[in-house]
């Protein structure tokens, strides 16, 4: 195995609630962990332990309150805005559970957009965009409109062309079989594994043990970096 | 890198109230800077003192020039900012009627901003508004009608055209949203969104809603009472505000 593409040590995690009487919350201390080329790791631990919270501190929309989170070479809870917004151009990919995009903005443009923000031409870009989403079982007449108005299944489908169309060295990926049908969950587990073989690193949450248990190479307890744990 | 626009320490007072205070930023090439507060934050003073509309007290607005590379805007020779207005600026202002000539037909409105820049020939100038029109989805049919016979989002997106027929590297944008139904919204963020990365642009948005801000900026800083309380990535100002002011912002959206 490979110099790790994610290495995360000593990072905690707290919430100042300053309009509720500026409350301290401690969620998190001394989370480590790392994640190879390769190598699919998934966060396990009850509701609320925090799974989310490690993602979105790796993604950099929360923030860390001490210790490092390399992604490639950069540190992301060091990193000003302009590096974190490069390193999710080309590095790191996020699939969430939630599709946030433009209204009326056709799907297959939702889908080719992080390929033409890197510059890919147009045709090119979306036809790799209709090529994930046939993959995906996602009907064709369905390309040429808003996916805002899609069933649960058919946006998470359409999140997870979104964040597989560029290939990326380092993914994080939060319950992408949640809300699928047997065959399209076939078709993710497949996508992960293809992004594996070809060195992507991977930091996942899924609920679906199935899926766990056939993907990923290691699991961390977050109820570990608990901080009456710690 | 070279930030394309440097703001240092700008000041802003009216009498012993203040309109901005201290404020200071980088803007990379390619970044879209929005910039969020209630009325009366100090977000449109800002605005009018980076982009030359209004003198600043103190601070220095830095951009990097073509030619000369960074150069104090605040402190450039009045003819020489007009021309930098022409052709590396542009803004766009919330009520479209401020930024565009009513009495001018939509594709004059666009040609104008040719000729300020020294372009004669009347078929390319008239080809490159037709173009522009098409661009920011206004039929060419509606090349010759005025303005006012347009309707509010056509007007809005007919002044962004008329913005960036010129090439310009930095848009200011004051509340380009606001005031335009939700669906008109809706097609002008895409715009926007697709003419920022397809021709590299940079921008500096002021708005007070914190949707536009999520699906247009890389950055956000928020303001209130003329100061920047908090400053970030976009995102991670609106999924995790550290200040109490922008945790107040945020949980007083109403969820749809």
């Amino acid at each position: 195995m490979g110099k790790a593409i994610i290495a995360i040590e000593g990072l905690s995690k707290t919430f100042t609630l300053h309009n509720q009487g500026g409350v301290v919350i401690e969620v998190m201390r001394g989370a480590a962990l790392t994640v190879g080329p390769g190598e699919c790791v998934g966060l396990v631990g009850a509701s609320g332990t925090g799974k989310s919270t490690l993602m979105r501190m790796v993604w950099g929309n929360y923030l860390a309150a001490a210790g490092r989170i390399v992604v490639g070479d950069l540190d992301v809870a060091q990193a000003a805005p302009c590096e974190i917004i490069a390193l999710r151009r080309r590095t790191l990919g996020y699939v969430s559970q939630f599709l946030r995009v433009v209204p009326r903005v056709a799907t297959v443009d939702v889908v080719a957009e992080p390929l033409l923000t890197l510059g890919v031409d147009e045709a090119e870009a979306r036809g790799r965009a209709m090529a994930l989403l046939s993959r995906l079982n996602l009907p064709e007449a369905l390309w040429s409109l808003s996916p805002t108005t899609f069933s649960g299944g058919e946006q998470q489908r359409v999140n997870i062309a979104r964040g597989f169309v560029h290939p990326c060295p380092a993914l994080l990926l939060d319950e992408p079989t949640a809300s699928l049908d047997a065959r399209n969950r076939e078709v993710v587990l497949g996508l992960i594994e293809e992004a594996k073989a070809r060195g992507a690193a991977i930091l996942g949450i899924f609920h679906d043990e199935g899926a766990r248990a056939r993907v990923c190479d290691r699991l961390v307890d977050v109820a570990d970096f608990a901080p009456a744990a710690a | 890198m070279t930030p394309l626009l440097s703001v240092q320490g700008l000041t802003k007072r009216y009498g012993r109230h203040v309109g901005c205070l201290d404020v200071s930023f980088d803007l990379f090439p390619g970044e879209v800077m929005g910039i969020v507060g209630e009325s009366g934050s100090g977000k449109s003073t800002l605005l009018n003192c980076m982009a030359g509309h209004m003198v600043p007290d103190a601070g220095r607005v830095m951009f990097d020039t073509r030619t000369e590379g960074p150069v104090d805007t605040v402190a450039m020779a009045e003819p020489a900012r007009r021309m930098l207005g022409r052709t590396d600026w542009a803004f766009v202002h919330q009520h479209a009627r401020d930024g565009l000539r009513m009495g001018v037909s939509a594709g004059g409105n666009v040609g104008e901003r040719l000729m300020a820049v020294g372009a004669r020939n009347y078929g390319a100038i008239r080809t490159a508004a037709g173009d522009w029109l098409e661009r920011v989805e206004i039929s060419v049919d509606r090349i010759d009608d005025r303005p006012g016979t347009f309707s509010g989002g056509m007007q809005q997106r007919l002044q962004i055209a008329r913005n960036l027929v010129t090439g310009p590297r930095l848009v200011f944008m004051d509340e380009p949203t606001g005031g335009l139904d939700v669906s008109v919204q809706a097609r002008l963020l895409d715009l926007l969104r697709g003419l920022v990365r397809k021709m590299g642009l940079s921008a500096v948005i002021v708005t007070h809603d914190l949707a536009v801000v999520r699906l247009l900026a890389d950055r956000l800083m928020v303001m209130k009472d003329g100061r920047v309380v908090e400053a970030g990535l976009t995102d991670q100002v609106l999924d995790d505000p550290q200040h109490g002011y922008t945790q107040l912002l945020v949980s007083s959206v109403l969820q749809v």
